[in-house]
């Protein structure tokens, strides 16, 4: 009896062990690929990158903006409530405070979940509903990885062209800019919207606050 | 001592227990006229990288290891391909609207390059569905062509 006791103690002793270090090391596993992508980080920081910037910076104080496509949309308050949620994630990327993206997200995904559609076009309702239904996964994630900026930052720069074409159909309360930087994902290039031209980067943030230049003016009639 | 038998009494009768607990297992027969390689016609590469290193968790069909029939794992894997599921399943492809699924695939791709996807712990233990820089090159390629036609 005692014999089959210990072994079966052994047995249950050699599971538990197994499985975890198996966590571990998939705990491990993750640390490894989070540090290589803080080094990627970083990396976008300094060489040719920075004086590339600079020279964007150049362009934008001598004026030359590349407001190549302005846009007027209808005045609504429709939009009201996700324009400002949307505007709250932008400010804490900035700030590079997840945590308050996070909220920002939450508030955007119920701001969407009771979005007035009486105003909306029958002829637009089906793009209506897709545009929503596409940007509220966007906030949902941003609101889902308060401690992964990097991937908040991912589905904000999506979720901007959404909200761009939502206010092309169911207008805006105030006048955006979009902003864009061409650096941003490998060079693939980023875009967001804000209140003012002034540049303060959402998708890097403190690591490169100034990277942006007005694409285009979306104004209110 | 006797007191430490009770403890491994215990551990053996919970560690028993948890085997009987019944998980709903993601096996679908039919493979859906949504399936992404159905709908897309990858080359044969790309469809088999796909098969391997993401329908697993991303589809509606997840070929089980053994080790997924004991629990705790089983239950562990349960929960991954339910979340896995839900921001992508390649089962459903075709179903998105052509918003989402732009999304989706410049999603695919930003994890690919990244290298976030597969997720380490499921190329520690499944060797083959480490992407190489070559399978990545063919397969963000076309997902790319496939953004623009969309």
């Amino acid at each position: 009896m005692k014999q089959l006791i210990s072994i079966l103690a052994f047995t249950a002793i050699l599971f538990i062990a197994c499985t975890g270090s198996t966590k571990k090391e998939n705990e491990q596993a993750n640390t490894d690929t989070e540090m290589h992508q803080t080094d990627d980080g970083l990396h976008h920081d300094n060489g040719e990158d920075m004086s590339h910037n600079d020279q964007e910076m150049g362009s934008d104080k001598m004026g030359h903006d590349m407001d190549s496509s302005p846009i007027t949309v209808q005045k609504s308050q429709t939009t009201s409530v996700a324009i400002n949620a949307y505007l709250k994630i932008k400010n804490a990327l900035v700030a590079d405070n997840d945590k308050e993206a996070a909220i920002g997200g939450k508030d955007l995904v119920n701001a969407f979940d009771k979005i007035d559609k009486s105003s909306v076009h029958a002829e637009k309702m089906s793009e209506f509903k897709e545009i929503i239904e596409d940007a509220r996964e966007h906030a949902d994630h941003i609101s889902e990885n308060q401690g992964n900026i990097d991937h908040q930052r991912e589905h904000f720069e999506m979720l901007g062209t959404d909200i761009k074409d939502l206010l092309a159909i169911a207008g805006a309360d105030r006048t955006l800019y979009q902003i864009y930087c061409p650096m941003y994902n490998n060079n693939k290039g980023g875009s967001w919207l804000s209140t003012s031209k002034e540049i303060k980067n959402p998708l890097y943030g403190s690591k490169m606050l100034t990277c942006g230049e007005v694409k285009s003016t979306i104004s209110v009639k | 001592m006797r007191w430490f038998k009770g403890i491994i009494l215990i551990v053996i009768i919970a560690l028993v227990g948890i085997q009987f607990i019944p998980i709903s297992r993601n096996i679908s027969k039919n493979v859906p006229s949504a399936d992404f390689i159905l709908t897309y016609k990858p080359t044969e590469r790309v469809s088999e990288i796909l098969k391997t290193s993401c329908y697993n968790c991303h589809s509606n069909n997840t070929d089980y290891p053994w080790y997924s029939y004991i629990q705790p794992v089983g239950l562990f894997l349960e929960n991954h391909i339910n979340e896995g599921k839900e921001d992508l399943n390649f089962s459903e492809f075709g179903n998105y609207s052509g918003r989402r699924q732009k999304s989706k695939l410049t999603s695919i791709i930003n994890q690919i390059e990244d290298d976030k996807m597969p997720l380490p712990a499921y190329t520690l233990i499944h060797r083959d569905s480490k992407l190489i820089r070559e399978d990545k090159r063919v397969v963000t390629e076309f997902l790319k062509m496939l953004i623009d036609s969309l």
